[in-house]
């Protein structure tokens, strides 16, 4: 980042930040979330659109990656059911730590219009995996999914390296 | 053809086999899609289809679709809607069996796309299909028990762990 030159004493010039360890690594983590690129069902449309050139889910930082291994969030976008449920699983359990979930729609929240016949659907993501952000709709727009996007932000923005996450 | 005349070419090639035309009511194209031929003796199914594929002036070249119902009393039915490209002709076809012995004959090596639908009809219904070259479930895993959309079909309280009901 060029924070000191190569002057003897750098104080002396101006190009210097001080800032504490937790925001200069809170806001690096916050603005280079790279997201799992899998979609489930309808929502993944709408993630699609929230990732096109209208709403640009880039500028936050958000890149579609496709290896959990280099995730750090991952969006559940659409009807967990009972076999994908397994490997989602799976999947969370291959990212690295620190790991965030979001789940998108109605039906990854709680089983959505499929909450009582739906014989091959889970009734929540949240019965498989920790939640982060819930983001109502069926599907969400894409402003939705980028207000949850944010809210996941302001939680890595809190969270500390002394402390546990508030 | 007319579907009528094509179930009067059946009738005088099986006889007996051909059960009733069931005439539907509606316009011209709900009365060519949804009037059917039943087929009173199940194991002649197979031998049907080949006589509609391979007669010249029949000429049934496609299986568009092959459906599932249970009838509720204690009955499960297939359906077959056939079409002839060349000729431009439909009909459909039902079988009716028995829920606690429904087995009903393949007819995967007259129109090799019946194998999936053959498949799912199994998976969901729990019709087997004598002779299907490989009559495993489609959608749902192996480990999964009952065929969830018979009438009967009571829905599992936990499934490989994760709790099914809402």
């Amino acid at each position: 980042m060029g924070l000191l030159n190569k002057q003897d004493n750098p104080f002396e010039s101006s190009n210097i930040i001080i800032t504490g360890a937790d925001t200069l690594l809170n806001w690096a983590r916050l603005s280079s979330l790279w997201m799992m690129g899998f979609g489930l069902a309808c929502c993944a449309i709408e993630m699609m659109a929230a990732s096109a050139s209208h709403y640009d889910i880039g500028r936050f930082g958000v890149i579609p990656r496709p290896s959990p291994r280099q995730s750090d969030i991952m969006l559940i976008s659409g009807t967990v059911t009972l076999k994908m449920a397994t490997r989602t699983k799976l999947l969370y359990e291959q990212m690295p730590d620190p790991k965030y979930i979001i789940s998108m729609g109605s039906c990854s929240n709680c089983g959505g219009p499929y909450w009582e016949h739906g014989y091959h659907v889970l009734k929540g993501v949240d019965r498989v995996i920790p939640v982060d952000v819930y983001v109502p709709g069926c599907p969400p727009r894409p402003e939705a999914l980028l207000e949850g996007l944010i809210k996941v932000q302001e939680k890595v923005r809190k969270q500390s390296l002394a402390k546990t996450a508030v | 053809m007319t579907n009528t005349e094509i179930y009067d070419k059946l009738k005088a090639a099986f006889g007996e086999k051909i059960g009733e035309w069931h005439e539907q009511s509606g316009g011209e194209y709900m009365k060519r899609m949804s009037s059917y031929a039943d087929i009173t003796d199940t194991s002649y199914i197979r031998d049907v289809c080949l006589y509609l594929r391979d007669e010249a002036e029949l000429e049934f070249d496609s299986l568009l679709l092959l459906s599932s119902v249970d009838n509720g009393d204690k009955t499960l039915s297939v359906t077959y809607h056939l079409e002839s490209k060349s000729k431009k002709h439909f009909i459909a076809l039902k079988v009716t069996v028995p829920i606690d012995n429904a087995i009903v004959p393949s007819i995967t090596d007259v129109w090799s796309h019946a194998n999936w639908q053959e498949r799912e009809a199994w998976d969901m219904m729990g019709i087997k299909f004598l002779n299907h070259p490989d009559m495993r479930r489609i959608l749902l895993d192996e480990d999964w028990v009952g065929h969830p959309l018979r009438k009967d079909y009571k829905h599992p309280e936990f499934y490989r762990g994760m709790k099914v009901p809402y």
